[in-house]
This record gives structure tokens, C-alpha cells and sequence, in this order.
């Protein structure tokens, strides 16, 4: 066949994504001098991480001055039940703080304390106020503020471009090979080194609070040039999505509604939260409402409300509520902030300013308001806490070269994320890579591209267009992987379901790879949705394997059919790599023993 | 409603035998409850083309109660037009990608409810006008990095304690906390005559860079100096305060009266004397 045509570009540094990670990574390495290509699904500015609400963790003590980085550690080894890659939770909570005040420096502006420092809020799993955000949008102020300190550092942005693969030269990363949207043609990345922060995987469910950007690209990417992922099975259900109407189902509520006071009731109005606590977090939360009023009003004396438990807990509670039939009218159950007008005077003002997008989100799309009736809510696919295994320092893959932050990484969370974990995960471990993947540059001389690599990625990619309309839609089989996904790998899972879903699997590969897509190649929706479903496949399967392989229920992972936590899967974390015949192989990887010194602060803060 | 006192629980609220069904309990739940959706034919006009030619495409489309306009596009692209181009994201009105004319009014294709629209009349959806066209709903707005890009960076004052941080109050947050809502949908570009009929976007950064460059001024660290660029090279003499991006605002930050009056009594301020801006004032009015 003829010879691909595509145009070669060349960094040092490739920041695949966008988002606050990729961002992080990309402004980190320009700054250690070289020269960094930031590569976009979207619009600079759009990526997922816009829609971040809560805020950001970081254990600055400005609202209670007990809270330090070894309370915010303990929270987060807890709340991803103890399999988290500890190092990791360390220097997060470490590290955090500086990245958060680093971000003011660069001109965010955070809400603020009575005596003017940055304001934190209450959020699920974290003992004391912890979360810097800037009402409901912190997301927006994080990805704002990056973007536009970003296009100061020399940054080369590719907007609109899409990743096809990553390329190697012998065992070590070389770049990439990637189409723009805009005009379908092709572009190749020569690199020393590649980060990638691509983000999650929720496109592979059907109700989900993610964008169409959440493809699995990252981990996708990387497990087929040989990276290995680990904690696939861990995918986070958000407890609050609304429900109704039908379109917007899956949009996230923040669980800032919660911190501010909002309460869950069931069809007959009763708190049923209260019925179910977790025996490691009954010290810690209030036996009564009225206690857990106070705490969220920030009386130090006072224990969180149960709606303020960890999302994987309080996303099944929400599910027993439905299935026992005491739902709200929409399948979902009340999510009720209004309530707040009997405790405080000007509530809807209140509720108003704390919560803005909320009230306009709800108002706009089910003409609901919030400040005055309950809304419905119900689960939604929001999180993975797997994704690419990398060392907790460096955040390089076993890949040479290959570097992952953000939600395409693995191992902060354990099994199941803390909210507002996300955010502050986003820069500490963007810089981080940034950093390291600027010295592996500065370190190792330049890559070699094979052109044979390049001519096949490019001819697979055009092969859609030459079935044309012989072949399937590629939206047909994407809705039918996230049906697959949804109903049978979602938040309650069983052996048969799953081992269904994996059946199910091996026969929407076929259908994929038999796809035909209409029109040309600029500017294409049908073939880029066509060229995720590789992707989607991918990361799907590695669910349900890993998820299949966990005879146990942990976090954000429940079995039916083994709903309780077994100690022996608490030793390892499973692994995923692509087997010599191009097999998904599925392995243990022993969690190394803790050092003395944090397994103190475990027992301190127990 | 009040709430009840928790009664002391017995049963684990997952027990096995509780899920016995092939599909997960809430996706049933709402299942069940799309199954009494109401349902409706509508009639859509979208501008279909490449580089500025095209036309517009009717597609019929059944739609259920709750949709947004983009929920109807991406009907569309799914069963009848796989290759019909759209920008966007999050579709929650939080990335502003999707920006379009709806009916001939710049909107998100994302917070616009069909219901809010005359059901007796197709729907027509075109790209924006102000930029560049690239392909069906989707137009070139690189344009808009490269202005910001020219826009003087931050540039905070000395940190106020020792550990690096700085000390604010709320109140003097608030104002640029609105401007830092703007989630660059560009849609007051588009209905900006300045750009839009005029063409001046060599000459004028619009109302988005105006709010943007007001945040940055407004801003209680900053220490940069835009107004001399703002008087100049960015043109804010060209806007006459029509507010019409206030209008279009998808955020409702009041561009005009809190962002780009304020910038101007600026202008005003470092460039004029008194009796100068009389003058100004005069000459202005025996023109018009």
C-alpha cells in the first residue's frame, strides 16, 4: 500500500491530556527546560477536569489546625482500604499543601477563612475540614488557572488531536502517533518521554458523570505498548447523579450538597443512613442528626453526618434503599439541602451562594428548585481508582520513559477515593511526572521511530472508512459495551454476571473491528467514535477480568456473591498485562510492607 | 419533612439473596421509569457544510421529555447522520464546548431544553458566526487562545506571611470570583457586533478578554498595569456597551457593568485630565 503521509513533530517531553494532570506534568517539565508538547482530546481548558465541584484536599489546618499531612494520610489509607501504594498516599498528603498554595501564587482565587486565608470544607472520609474549593466550580478554577499560567512556559499545545499509540523504540517509549480532529490527518510525535494524563474510563458505562473524552485512552494506550495496570476492578459509583429527566441522568451532584448539611431520605422521609455504619468508622460519625447538623457547621466537637461516608458506601446504601422498593419516584432517592431553612435564617440565599452551579443545574435542566424541594439522586459511574501501575516517586511505568498522573494512574486510592483526593492527586503527581519525566529526557539521548510501526496504527485506523456502510454504526457498539458494562460489571457484581460480560466482550471486539464509518476524514465524530471503541474494549475487559478474579467486596469493588472483606486479598493488588500472544494476562502483585514509621500513624489515628 | 429518629438495624442491607436479577437494581429502577417518558416527533434544522458552504439538513426526531438540544443532535449522529460534526464535552454547562445558534440566538446546545422551544417549529442549530467555519456545528475559535496568549500574565504582589501565602478577604474575592466563572463557551464573542459584523478581531479582544483582563486587574495580588494595551491594542473603545454579551451569558456574569464599564472609567482615569475628557465627552455627542 502506499506510503501514510503524516507530519513529524518533535519534543522532548510528550504531555498526553490536558486536564489538571497533564497540565501539572506539562508546566513542570518546561520548567525543568526542555522543550514539552501537550497533546488535547479537546479545547485547551475542556477537559474533564472543568467539572471537578468539590474542591481540593490538602491538610493546611486553616479551619481546624488539628488536621496535618499524617491525619490526611490515615483518611486516605482508610478510605482505600489499606491496598492504596502507600508511598503515594505519603507524599500526597505531604505535598498537597504546597501544590494548593502554589496554584494561588499562579492567581487562583479560593474562597476564604474570616481572617482571609483559604477557606476548607468538610467532604466524606476526611476527619476535619480539608477541601480549598471555590464554591461548586474548583474544578474550573484549577483548570483556568493552569491553562492560562501554562500558555506562559513555552508550552507547544495540540489542540484537538487524538492518540492512536504510543510508539517504542526497543523497550523504551519514543513518542506517539496521533490524528487531528480538525482536518483527519495524522501526526507523529518523536519523544525522549511521554506522560500520560488522560483521565478515566466512565465511557464505559452507560450511566455515567463522565465526558465523552473518558475513553480509557491512557490505559488503553499504555497496556498495549506493555505497561502494566493494576487495580482495574476499583471503579468509583458516585453516590449522588441526578436521575431524571432520562437525558441528564448520571450528572454529577456535588457531595459538597452534603457537606453543607443536605441529607438522604427515602420514600418515607427517613434518614436512612443512620441504619447502616461501618464498624471502622462508627467512632467517627455521628449517632444522631443533630450531631451531624453541627459537624457540618463546623463544630469541632461534633462527628459527620453518615451521609458523609465514603462514596462506595454510601452509593450501595442508596441501591438497597431502591431495590427494597423505598425510592423516590425516579429510581433514584431525596437528596434534600432545603431542609437547611429550619436550622438557618436566609437559607435559600445560603444554599444559593455556597452551592451556585448546583442551584443552576438543577433549576436548568429539571426545573427543580433546590432551595426550596429535595432533589432525586442515584448512583453514577464517576471514578477508576486503577489504572496504570508506576512508582510512587517518579510516577514512570514499567515502560522506560512512559509516565502516568491523574486518574490514568494507580495506586493513591487503593479501592476506593476519597473525594477531593482527586484534584489535589492531579497536581502533586502531575509535577511530579512533570519533574521526572524532564529528567529521563535530559538523561537518555534520542529515539528511532520504526516506520513499519507507524504504517500499520495508520492503516488500522482507516479501515472503518473502507467498509463504509457494509458495516455496523460504531455508536451501536459503544452503547452496547456500556450496557454491557453497566449492567453487569457495575456497582453490585457476581461470578455469572461477569464471566457473561466477558462473553460479551469477545463479541463486540468482533463487531468493532467490523465497524464502517460514512463521510471523510475531516472533523468525523462517527470515526473517532469508531477508533474508541479499541480503547473502551480494552479497559473494559481489564475491569471484568480483575474484577472477576476479586472474590471478595472492597471499596469501590462488591461482590453478591462475596460481600465480605477476606484479609488475604488485602496482601496484594492484581496486575494486567498484555501477554506475548496478545492475551490479556491477569497476576498478584504483593503490597510491600508498610514502614514503621507510617504504620504508626495508622494506629495513632485508628 | 422531618427526620426520623434511626431505629436500630438488623439486616445487612446487601444481603445476596437480595439480588437475584440479571440487571443491577437501579439501572431496572430507571429503566422502568423511561419506559413512561413522553415521547415526540420534532423537526430539526441543522446548518450541515464545510469551510462556510452548506445548507441546511431537516432531520425528524423522536425526542423524550427533558432533552436538550445537544440530546437531539447526538440522536441524530447516532441513527441518521454518524458524520454530523459537533464540539463537546461535559454536556452540564461546565466546559462550554458546545456553543451554537439556537433558533438565531447564541446558546449551549447543553442547557438549552427543547421544551423552552416553539414545538410547532423546527429547531435550527447553526455554528457560531463570529469565527471561522470548519465543519457543521463546529467553527475555528483558535483565534481566541492567541488573543489571551497577548493578555499581560499575573503578576502577584509579595506574599503577605512568611510561610509564601497570602491573606484576602472573602469580599474582595467576590467580585473577580465572578469573572473567574467564565467558562470560555466564547458565545459573547459571537453575538459581539464587533466581531461579528464588523470583523475586528485584529483590533478588539472582545468582550471574554475584556472580563478576563478585569479579573486580572481586579484581581487583589495582581500588580500589572493593562491599561495601556487595554486603551490600544485591545481596543475597548470599540465597545458601546449594546450588552448583548451580558444577554448571552450562559454563566450571567454582567460582563458590561461590572467588567468592561469599570475597565474603561480606567482608561479614562490614567489617560485623560478632566477638562480633556469634557472635551471627549462633547465631541462624542456632536457626532452622534
Amino acid at each position: 500500500m502506499a506510503l501514510v503521509e503524516y507530519q513529524t513533530v518533535e519534543h522532548d517531553v510528550l504531555v498526553i491530556g490536558a486536564g489538571g494532570a497533564g497540565l501539572r506534568a506539562a508546566i513542570e517539565a518546561a520548567a525543568n527546560g526542555v522543550s514539552v508538547g501537550l497533546v488535547c482530546k479537546s479545547l485547551l481548558g475542556k477537559a474533564h477536569t472543568v467539572m471537578a465541584e468539590g474542591g481540593m484536599a490538602a491538610a493546611m489546618g486553616n479551619v481546624d489546625d488539628r488536621d496535618n499531612w499524617r491525619v490526611h494520610f490515615a483518611d486516605t489509607m482508610r478510605g482505600g482500604q489499606y491496598i492504596n501504594n502507600w508511598r503515594m498516599a505519603e507524599l500526597h498528603a505531604k505535598e498537597a499543601p504546597d501544590r494548593v498554595k502554589e496554584l494561588e501564587a499562579w492567581g487562583a482565587l479560593f474562597d476564604r477563612t474570616p481572617d482571609g486565608r483559604i477557606l476548607q470544607r468538610n467532604f466524606g472520609g476526611h476527619r476535619y475540614p480539608r477541601l480549598a474549593h471555590v464554591g461548586d466550580r474548583t474544578g474550573l478554577e484549577l483548570i483556568r488557572t493552569l491553562q492560562d499560567h501554562g500558555i506562559h512556559q513555552g508550552l507547544d499545545v495540540h489542540m484537538e488531536v487524538t492518540v492512536l499509540a504510543l510508539l517504542k523504540d526497543g523497550d523504551r517509549i519514543a513518542g506517539a502517533f496521533a490524528y487531528d480532529r480538525e482536518r483527519g490527518r495524522f501526526r507523529l510525535f518523536k519523544s525522549k518521554a511521554v506522560v500520560l494524563g488522560t483521565g478515566g474510563v466512565g465511557r464505559a458505562f452507560k450511566i455515567t458523570s463522565n465526558s465523552w473524552e473518558y475513553t480509557g485512552d491512557g490505559q488503553s494506550l499504555a497496556y498495549h505498548a506493555g505497561a502494566v495496570l493494576q487495580d482495574m476492578e476499583f471503579v468509583q459509583f458516585h453516590p449522588t447523579g441526578m436521575v431524571w429527566p432520562p437525558s441528564v441522568r448520571g450528572i454529577l451532584v456535588t457531595e459538597g450538597v452534603r457537606g453543607e448539611g443536605g441529607v438522604l431520605k427515602n420514600r418515607d422521609g427517613k434518614r436512612f443512613m443512620f441504619e447502616n455504619i461501618p464498624e471502622n468508622y462508627k467512632a467517627q460519625t455521628a449517632d444522631n442528626p443533630e450531631e451531624g447538623w453541627k459537624y457540618t457547621q463546623g463544630d469541632k466537637n461534633s462527628r459527620r453526618p453518615p451521609e458523609l461516608l465514603t462514596r462506595d458506601h454510601v452509593a450501595r446504601m442508596i441501591v438497597s434503599e431502591v431495590k427494597a422498593g423505598r425510592g423516590s419516584p425516579h429510581g433514584g432517592v431525596f437528596l434534600d439541602i432545603a431542609w437547611i431553612k429550619e436550622k438557618i435564617p436566609n437559607s435559600e440565599e445560603h444554599i444559593k451562594r455556597k452551592l451556585p452551579s448546583m442551584y443552576h443545574q438543577f433549576m436548568q435542566l429539571a426545573g427543580i428548585d433546590i432551595t426550596k424541594e429535595p432533589m432525586e439522586i442515584g448512583p453514577t459511574t464517576h471514578y477508576i481508582m486503577g489504572g496504570i501501575r508506576v512508582d510512587g516517586d517518579t510516577q514512570m511505568s514499567n515502560v522506560p520513559g512512559l509516565f502516568a498522573c491523574g486518574e490514568c494512574g494507580a495506586g493513591l486510592h487503593g479501592a476506593n477515593r476519597l473525594g477531593g483526593n482527586s484534584l489535589s492527586d492531579l497536581i502533586v503527581f502531575g509535577k511530579r511526572a512533570g519533574e521526572y519525566a524532564a529528567k529521563f529526557a535530559k538523561e537518555h539521548g534520542g529515539v528511532t521511530v520504526d516506520g513499519s510501526q507507524v504504517e500499520t496504527i495508520a492503516r488500522d485506523a482507516l479501515a472503518p472508512f473502507e467498509r463504509e456502510s457494509s458495516g455496523e454504526g460504531p455508536y451501536q457498539v459503544q452503547e452496547s459495551l456500556q450496557e454491557t458494562m453497566q449492567d453487569l460489571v457495575g456497582i453490585v457484581r457476581a461470578q455469572h454476571e461477569m464471566e457473561k460480560a466477558l462473553g460479551c466482550i469477545e463479541v463486540l471486539k468482533r463487531r468493532a473491528a467490523q465497524v464502517g464509518v460514512r463521510g471523510n476524514r475531516e472533523y468525523n465524530p462517527g470515526w473517532h467514535t469508531a477508533l474508541d471503541l479499541k480503547n473502551l474494549l480494552t479497559v473494559s475487559e481489564a475491569i471484568a477480568r480483575s474484577a472477576l478474579e476479586r472474590k471478595e467486596s472492597r471499596g469501590g469493588h462488591f461482590r453478591d456473591d462475596y460481600p465480605d472483606k477476606d484479609p488475604e486479598y488485602a496482601k496484594f493488588n492484581l496486575v494486567i498485562r498484555k501477554g506475548p500472544g496478545g492475551e490479556m494476562q491477569l497476576g498478584r502483585e504483593p503490597i510491600p510492607p508498610m514502614p514503621d514509621h507510617l504504620k504508626a500513624v495508622i494506629e495513632e489515628m485508628k | 419533612m422531618s427526620t426520623s429518629v434511626p431505629t436500630p438495624n438488623t439486616s445487612t442491607p446487601m444481603a445476596p439473596s437480595e439480588a437475584t436479577t440479571a440487571t443491577d437494581a437501579y439501572t431496572a429502577a430507571q429503566a422502568a421509569q423511561d419506559a413512561q417518558a413522553k415521547h415526540a416527533t420534532r423537526s430539526f434544522k441543522i446548518w450541515r457544510g464545510d469551510q462556510g458552504k452548506g445548507e441546511f439538513v431537516e432531520y425528524k426526531q423522536d425526542v423524550v421529555e427533558g432533552m436538550v438540544v445537544l440530546d437531539a443532535v447526538h440522536e441524530i449522529q447516532a441513527t441518521q447522520a454518524n458524520d454530523l460534526a459537533v464540539r463537546w464535552n461535559c454536556k452540564a454547562g461546565k466546559c462550554g464546548s458546545c456553543s451554537a445558534e439556537i433558533n438565531g440566538m447564541p446558546k449551549l446546545m447543553c442547557m438549552t431544553r427543547l421544551s423552552d422551544l416553539d414545538a410547532e417549529k423546527p429547531v435550527t442549530i447553526e455554528p457560531m458566526r463570529a469565527f471561522p467555519h470548519v465543519r457543521d456545528l463546529v467553527t475555528d475559535v483558535s483565534w481566541n487562545f492567541r488573543v489571551k496568549k497577548n493578555i499581560q500574565k499575573f503578576t502577584p504582589r509579595k506574599p503577605d506571611a512568611p510561610d509564601g501565602t497570602w491573606r484576602m478577604q472573602q469580599m474582595d474575592s467576590d467580585r473577580v470570583q465572578e469573572f473567574r466563572k467564565c467558562i470560555e463557551c466564547f458565545l459573547c464573542q459571537d453575538v459581539c457586533h464587533v466581531l461579528r459584523d464588523h470583523g475586528k478581531h485584529e483590533e478588539f479582544i472582545g468582550p471574554r478578554f475584556l472580563v478576563y483582563t478585569a479579573a486580572l486587574e481586579m484581581h487583589p495580588l495582581d500588580t500589572g498595569d493593562r491599561v495601556p494595551e487595554l486603551r490600544k491594542e485591545h481596543g475597548i473603545g470599540y465597545c458601546n456597551i449594546t450588552k448583548c454579551c451580558t444577554k448571552v451569558c450562559p454563566e450571567h456574569i454582567t460582563i458590561t457593568d461590572n467588567a468592561i464599564i469599570p475597565l474603561k472609567e480606567r482608561v479614562v482615569d490614567e489617560f485623560f485630565d478632566p477638562i480633556g475628557k469634557l472635551v471627549k465627552i462633547y465631541s462624542r455627542r456632536k457626532k452622534t
